[in-house]
Order: C-alpha cells, then structure tokens, then sequence
C-alpha cells in the first residue's frame, strides 16, 4: 500500500519530469505533438483545480450563510452575484458578443465586472501614495536614492512632469531600461538559477512537500 | 441622441459599483463591502463560465464528440483524482494528479529557464565593449538614451554582477566585495524606486479611466447617474456614521 499511496506519485513525477526535460532536445515532430498534448492536458486538469477552489469557498460562505454569522448579507451578495454571472454566461454559451451585438454576458463584463476591477485597483493608487508620504524619508543614503529614483520615474511618466523637469522624460526611460533591466537580469539570473534546482529536487524525490502531509 | 436602456442602465449599475468602492477612501463601510462581495461573486462567476467554455466545451467535450478523441479521457480522469480530497480515505489519490502536474512543469522548467531565463540573460549582458566599423576601426558608443550603447553595456554589466555579488553569501563582504555588495545595493535601490513608480503611475491610469467614465455618465442622456449616485453615497454614509455603524461587521 506504501508503493501506492507514497513510492508510485514520486515515480511519476519522476518519469514525466525526465520525458518533460528531454523533450526540449529532441528535434522530432512526435516529441513537438509530444508538448502539445499534454500542454492540452495540463489546461484540463488545471480545470479540475478550479473546482476545487470554488467549492472551498462555497463551503465557507455557505457555512456562514447557514450559521447566520456576523456579514452573512454580504457572502448572499456573493452567491446572487455568481450564480447570476454563471446562469446568464451559460444560456450565452460564454460569448460576450454575438454578430456584433453585446449578449447579457457582455453587459455584465462591461458594465459590473470591468469598473468593479477597475476602481478597485485605482483606489490602491491612494494608499500607495499614503503608505510612501509616512515611509518615503530620506532617512539613510539608500532610501534618498530610491525617493529620488521613484520621483524621476514618476515625473517622466506624465506631461508635467515633464514640463517642470524637461529631464524627466529621458532620464524615466534611462533608469527603466539601463539600471532597472540590470537588476531584473541579476534577479532573474538568481531566480532561474534556484528553480532549476528546486525542479531537480522534485523530479529526484527530494522535495515532497508537494505530496502534502499524512503518515504515508 | 437616445441612448438604449440596457447602455442607461449599466452606466448607473456602472457609476454606483466606482462610488460604492472609492467610498472605501473615506473608511470601511457597508457600500464598500457589498461592492467587493459582488466584485469577488461575479469574477468567480466569470471564471467559472469561460473555464467551462474553454475547457469543457473546447478542450474536452468537442473534441471527443466531433473528433473521437478519446484519449482526453485520460487528463480528465486525472483531473477527477483531485476531486478525491474531498473524501478522506481517497484523498490520497490526488497524489496521482499532483505528481503529473509538478513532475511536467518541473521536467518543462528545467531546459527551458536554462535557455532563457539564465543563459540569454548572461548572453544579453557579457556584450563586446567595443565594435569594429567597416573601415576596419574601433567605436565606442557613448549615449546614454541608447540602450545598447558601449556605455550603458557596461552599466548593465556593473548593475547585474554587483547585484548577484549582493545576494552571493559564501563569500564574506568586505573589503572591495563590500565595496560591489554596496554598489548592488545602489542598483536596487534605484530598482525599486523606479517599480514604485511605475507602479503608482499604472495605478492612477486605472483611476483616471474611472474617473472619465464617471465624467461620461455624468451626462443627461444617461439621467445623471453620477450627480445623483454620489448624493446618495453621500447621504448614506452620513446616515451611517450617525448611527454608528459606518464599520461592516468583522469577517
């Protein structure tokens, strides 16, 4: 039962991650058809995964609908907000247009999902604006450079700024393209370097944890 | 010009949706938590209907009914597998789906983040410090505005070993490491400041579409909705706040 529950998934990451790699080298159009089906089958099951983050958080808001718990208006809120979407998608066949004119999918795209997102993301701008007046201080050498590297960026971005510092503009460009890429390319090159090698724990049995918990 | 009633409509369900969230700016309150309710209630909503669109009907059902492809079967019966933590003494079985899925994106992972993500990288940055011209001379290219200028090369060269030098700990920094490690410590710096600002930037383009659609619903021809939603924000949050219960309950 061991094989079964703990030796039998550590082979089979095993085997798929040493097909998977190798893969990449063989130059052959059963190994290309190879990638594109399970590509394919990733995307399926990744749906499989879906189900079950839905269904936890029904449970959850289900539970607090039942119990009557404190805000249990709000999770209602949130099952008539998906059902609907979910109903009306479907009679729609998911198509947010049909020859050009906007189905009831759409109409909720367009005029619920779309400012909803929207606002919600804007009114971070508020608060990141807020969080850098109280921590912005050039309290040290490091924290001058970064204020002033996000100021320039800031200014460069928007016609008055570049008005006020005709500067701005180039300097905003320079500082994406030459100083900012160098530290992506050294963190990229950092990060890459650690996935590799987290890849081949994996596929080598080292890293587990993915198995989850348990005595087996 | 008479606009049609669903296009009036969604603009005030529009207009009501930004001013209940942008409510959120004054403090927490009952507007702003049914905004966010609906918001995470329709995305999932959403989610759910395109999934089953491109994955049920697209990847799995059209597919076998139209092209026999019963082979689909087997993703989707490892798909099912995971279904089984919902039963404790199968949960185990998930393990299988688990297994393909982390096994596949770490056998895909490996030759291509070497490829592309470390060797491209080192190959974009270890570039020539100078060119041959035609004529058979040297050139070195000063400008700083050209990315791919001699100069900036150089910067970029700087800018990634001393930032790698920063986070490579088996080497203690002192003397000239110390030096490179304060020099990555600039490079970042100067990084994070300039994300930061991209990012406030990025985020006050989002805020300044909400707020010409709020312009735009502002017009007669949809009845006003902006005038008349942001009274009545207004007015129910001054009614709130006088009964104290501006605070949703705690989640």
């Amino acid at each position: 039962m061991i094989f079964l529950r703990r030796q039998l998934p550590l082979l089979i990451t095993m085997v798929t991650g040493l097909v998977m790699a190798a893969q990449y080298y063989v130059p052959h159009p059963a190994s290309e058809q190879l990638l594109t089906t399970v590509t394919k089958w990733l995307q399926i099951i990744g749906g499989f995964a879906l189900v079950l983050g839905i269904t936890s958080l029904f449970h959850v808001h289900a539970a607090k609908i039942r119990r009557k718990e404190a805000g249990w208006g709000y999770s209602l809120v949130l099952y008539a907000g998906m059902l609907g979407t979910v109903m009306i998608g479907l009679w729609h066949h998911g198509k947010e247009s049909v020859d050009g004119a906007m189905t009831s999918f759409g109409w909720i795209y367009s005029y619920t999902l779309v400012p909803l997102q929207g606002t919600m993301f804007a009114i971070l701008a508020f608060f990141i604006a807020s969080a850098a007046y109280r921590s912005f201080r050039a309290r040290s050498r490091e924290a001058a450079v970064l204020l002033m590297a996000a100021v320039i960026v800031m200014m460069g971005r928007v016609p008055l700024g570049e008005y006020l510092f005709p500067l701005s503009g180039d300097l905003s460009s320079w500082i994406l393209n030459v100083l900012n890429a160098s530290v992506r390319r050294a963190i990229l090159i950092g990060v890459s370097l650690g996935a590799v090698a987290l890849s081949f724990k994996i596929i080598f049995g080292v890293e587990r944890s993915y198995l989850g918990g348990g005595k087996e | 010009m008479d606009l049609p009633f669903e296009v009036i409509l969604g603009g005030w369900i529009a207009t009501g949706l930004t001013l209940f969230i942008l409510s959120f700016l004054y403090e927490d309150n009952p507007l702003f938590k049914l905004a966010e309710h609906l918001y995470v209630g329709v995305s999932l909503g959403y989610t759910i209907v395109k999934t089953y669109d491109t994955v049920v009907m697209t990847l799995i059902l059209r597919p076998i009914l139209d092209k026999g492809e019963w082979s689909l079967l087997i993703p989707v019966c490892i798909g099912a597998l995971m279904l089984t933590r919902y039963v404790p003494k199968a949960a185990w079985l998930s393990r299988y789906a688990f297994a393909f899925i982390v096994g596949v994106g770490a056998g895909l992972a490996i030759p291509r983040t070497i490829s592309s993500f470390i060797l491209k990288q080192i190959e974009d940055t270890v570039r020539p410090l100078l060119a041959i011209t035609p004529d058979g001379g040297v050139t070195f290219t000063y400008s700083l505005l050209d990315p791919a200028s001699h100069l900036n090369g150089i910067i970029i060269l700087v800018g990634v070993v001393s930032v790698l030098f920063y986070f490579f700990f088996s080497v203690e920094h002192a003397g000239p490491g110390k030096m490179i490690a304060r020099a990555g410590i600039v490079f970042l710096m100067i990084s994070f400041g300039a994300a930061f600002g991209y990012t406030v930037m990025a985020r006050m383009s989002l805020l300044i579409g909400r707020l010409t659609d709020l312009i735009e619903f502002s017009d007669a021809s949809y009845g006003r909705p902006t005038l008349w939603l942001f009274l009545l924000t207004v007015a129910t949050l001054i009614v709130l706040t006088r009964r104290g219960s501006t605070h949703p309950p705690k989640q």
